[in-house]
């Protein structure tokens, strides 16, 4: 059964020989006259500003946590598309319930508007939220 | 060469270890975050270990479940440390001390 | 799958179809939301007349999940929990703006939670229903995002909530891997035949499964997150905090131990005998420096884990019945009280101290006398059905042969009365600090009224839930 396993190490060995003649070859050939503006990080052709040791956007953490959802999805996905002709009809009607749950969460972020970058953030029944809270009928206080 | 089932089972012990060590010593919400999920981790292991040592797949689909509550987990924990942060201004767990010991 | 499978998960399916439909409702805005809390009741009232009307008996779903008198008696007991908890949110929420469809949602999806963590006749459902309840718990409990105190409540409760999860996991992979599976059935019969990897595998798996279920039940030394979750939280949501997990906790617990090791854990039986006499004891002495009610009261409901404990350690058919006799009557009077704390509550959080009490028999002569009754309820006084819930436990355990815990139980008990009877001091017997009396709004009343025909009525006439009981631990032996 190593056999099978055989062509992970020569792929490692050969990548590893390929990258270091390539470096090897460039190091040989390529003239070497340093600079301030050449050693600095490369930002998309911007000027170097500041520290790299900033703290993100607070937004990227709401679009990590959606995308966590969608993406443990795939996992789930993905032994059940292996199997899936031996399953037949059952599993695929199991399989859209699924994602049918999942769809009513999108629906909910992108009405909720979760998922524009900047999200409009509006009192409790007004702005775009208002008919949310239509007068309600049977309150008591 | 198979490597030995005991051998795993200490490796995912070990990690486990880890994982209760950081959630205990760490003061970062996320670092402790972090460290539950080393601490699932290691049960996925030695859950992936004993499915292939007795020769069943309940052991993996189990798997699957805790990789789905730790999305879960996440998604929850991350929303509720951010909607701290936006109050506090931190995610320190030792300055949020709001409520009493 | 089935139709006979779907038919016996036909309650839990409804109140998920439910709650999707809220979701979809809040987003979508149509109808107003003062009606969001009908749709969720109508959904735990079809789910409670389904479960009777499509009685279901056997193992379903390749024998993952068992439903007898046993799922039964608990699927009514969380649905009436689920319908009183909603009940006493709506004016809470209305007063606070926070009216939301997600509220009522999430409350159904733990709901659902428990109800599977009953019905579970595999470690992989019992995990799975376990996990539904508490990251449900763990949104409702931070559910106000303005207030830090709820945020912190409910980051406590995550970050210590995942952890006992790890604890759990890790206990369930130890006896997957010694026994070869995770069915209840099939546990019992590697453990009985021998044919086990290793009896310290499974020991050892044991002992950290009762871990996870401590921590889900409050146990001292896994209780540290009870009170400040407990306070954290919106108190309509602590009265669910302090119900739910803890019923569906000791459901799980009870039912793992009955079916799947057949009470062959005597290994642990000297810890459970600790963990049980130190959660009553340190709850009660606790409890007892506490001016705030919901403090006050989570450390009561860690106490009454302790007592809890010791029918589960027991391990026989009278101490099981007597678990569930004294969950019922917990659940209700401890629902009960909260929505009574969560009327008194002012502005801001204020008015939970018991200053707020003072005269409240002059305010409001009704509330009072609920809220009385509640607190000797609780602290085990005759004729309510706190003291027969203590009673029968008791007594199954001196049957059994502990007589020194049960004493501990009863000396517990009687410090017990001290705090319990503060509350009711304040009420009868100081002055108000003003007259008016307290508004009651429509949506409590029935729950009072159910608060009262528990602690009261089933106090004086016990025998219907004692035949349920009785009936219900029975099919687990």
């Amino acid at each position: 059964m190593y056999n099978d396993f055989a062509p992970i190490p020569i792929f490692i060995i050969l990548s590893v020989v390929f990258i270091a003649f390539a470096l090897f070859l460039q190091h040989l050939i390529a003239p070497a006259k340093r600079s301030a503006l050449k050693d600095s990080p490369y930002e998309c052709g911007e000027e170097v500003e500041g520290s790299a040791w900033v703290q993100f956007n607070i937004r990227f953490y709401v679009i990590a946590l959606i995308f966590i959802v969608f993406e443990v999805e795939v996992v789930l996905l993905f032994p059940w598309a292996v199997v899936f002709k031996e399953l037949g009809l059952i599993a695929f009607v199991e399989m859209v319930v699924f994602l049918g749950i999942l769809t009513v969460g999108l629906v909910a972020v992108w009405r909720r508007g979760d998922l524009d970058w900047v999200k409009m953030v509006v009192p409790y029944g007004q702005g775009r939220y208002a008919k949310l809270a239509q007068p309600q009928d049977d309150v008591d206080h | 060469m198979v490597v030995p089932l005991h051998h795993i089972i200490a490796i995912s012990g070990l990690l486990f270890t880890i994982g209760v060590v950081g959630v205990l010593f760490r003061r970062s919400a996320i670092i402790v975050f972090m460290s539950v999920e080393i601490m699932l981790n290691a049960v996925n292991l030695a859950f992936v270990a004993f499915s292939r040592y007795h020769g069943s797949v309940d052991g993996q689909v189990f798997v699957f479940f805790i990789m789905t509550l730790a999305a879960a987990e996440v998604a929850v924990g991350l929303a509720i440390i951010i909607a701290l942060y936006r109050n506090l201004r931190t995610a320190d767990l030792s300055e949020i001390h709001e409520l009493k010991h | 799958m089935n139709a006979a499978d779907i038919l016996s998960t036909l309650p839990e399916l409804v109140l998920t179809v439910t709650a999707l439909g809220l979701l979809l409702l809040e987003v979508m805005g149509k109808p107003p939301r003062a009606r969001f809390v009908w749709v969720a009741l109508g959904g735990v009232g079809l789910a409670l007349g389904l479960e009777f009307a499509v009685p279901s008996e056997g193992q379903f779903y390749a024998g993952m999940i068992s439903v007898d008198l046993f799922t039964r008696f608990f699927n009514v007991l969380f649905l009436t929990t689920a319908a009183g908890s909603l009940l006493i949110s709506v004016p809470y929420l209305r007063r606070t703006l926070e009216e939301r469809g997600e509220y009522y949602a999430l409350t159904l999806f733990a709901t659902v939670g428990m109800m599977f963590m009953a019905k579970a006749h595999d470690l992989t459902i019992t995990f799975l229903g376990l996990e539904l309840l508490s990251v449900s718990l763990y949104i409702l409990v931070a559910f106000y995002r303005n207030r830090v105190r709820s945020n912190e409540a409910g980051l406590k409760y995550l970050l210590l909530g995942a952890f006992s999860t790890g604890f759990f996991l890790f206990g369930i992979a130890l006896i997957y891997g010694s026994t070869g599976t995770t069915h209840y059935d099939g546990i019992r019969l590697a453990i009985g035949s021998g044919e086990q990897l290793s009896m310290a595998l499974t020991v050892t798996g044991f002992g950290l499964l009762i871990i996870g279920f401590a921590f889900k039940v409050a146990l001292v030394p896994f209780h540290m997150y009870a009170p400040d979750v407990y306070e954290g939280a919106p108190t309509p949501i602590t009265a669910f905090v302090s119900t739910g997990p803890k019923v569906a906790g000791f459901a799980a617990f009870l039912k793992v131990i009955a079916t799947a090791f057949a009470f062959t854990t005597q290994h642990w039986w000297g810890i459970l005998w600790i963990l049980a006499a130190i959660t009553m004891t340190v709850g009660n002495i606790t409890a007892l420096r506490q001016d705030n009610l919901k403090r006050m009261l989570a450390f009561s409901g860690v106490a009454h884990a302790g007592y809890l404990a010791i029918a589960i350690m027991v391990g026989s058919a009278d101490s099981a019945f007597a678990l569930l006799f004294y969950l019922a009557a917990y659940a209700i009077t401890t629902l009960g009280a909260f929505g009574i704390v969560s009327l008194i509550e002012g502005e801001d959080e204020s008015g939970l101290d018991m200053d707020s009490y003072r005269g409240l028999a002059r305010r409001s002569p009704y509330l009072a006398g609920v809220f009385a009754l509640i607190m000797l309820s609780l602290a085990g006084f005759p004729p309510t059905a706190g003291f027969l819930g203590k009673f029968f436990i008791f007594s199954a355990a001196i049957d059994e042969g502990y007589t020194w815990l049960v004493i501990i139980a009863v000396v517990n008990s009687l410090i017990s009365v001290y705090y319990y009877l503060r509350p009711v001091v304040a009420m009868y017997m100081q002055e108000p600090a003003d007259e008016s009396a307290v508004a009651v709004p429509a949506f409590i009343v029935p729950v009072l009224l159910l608060v009262v025909l528990v602690a009261l009525g089933l106090g004086l006439f016990p025998m219907s839930l004692v035949k349920n009981s009785i009936a219900a631990a029975g099919s687990l032996f």
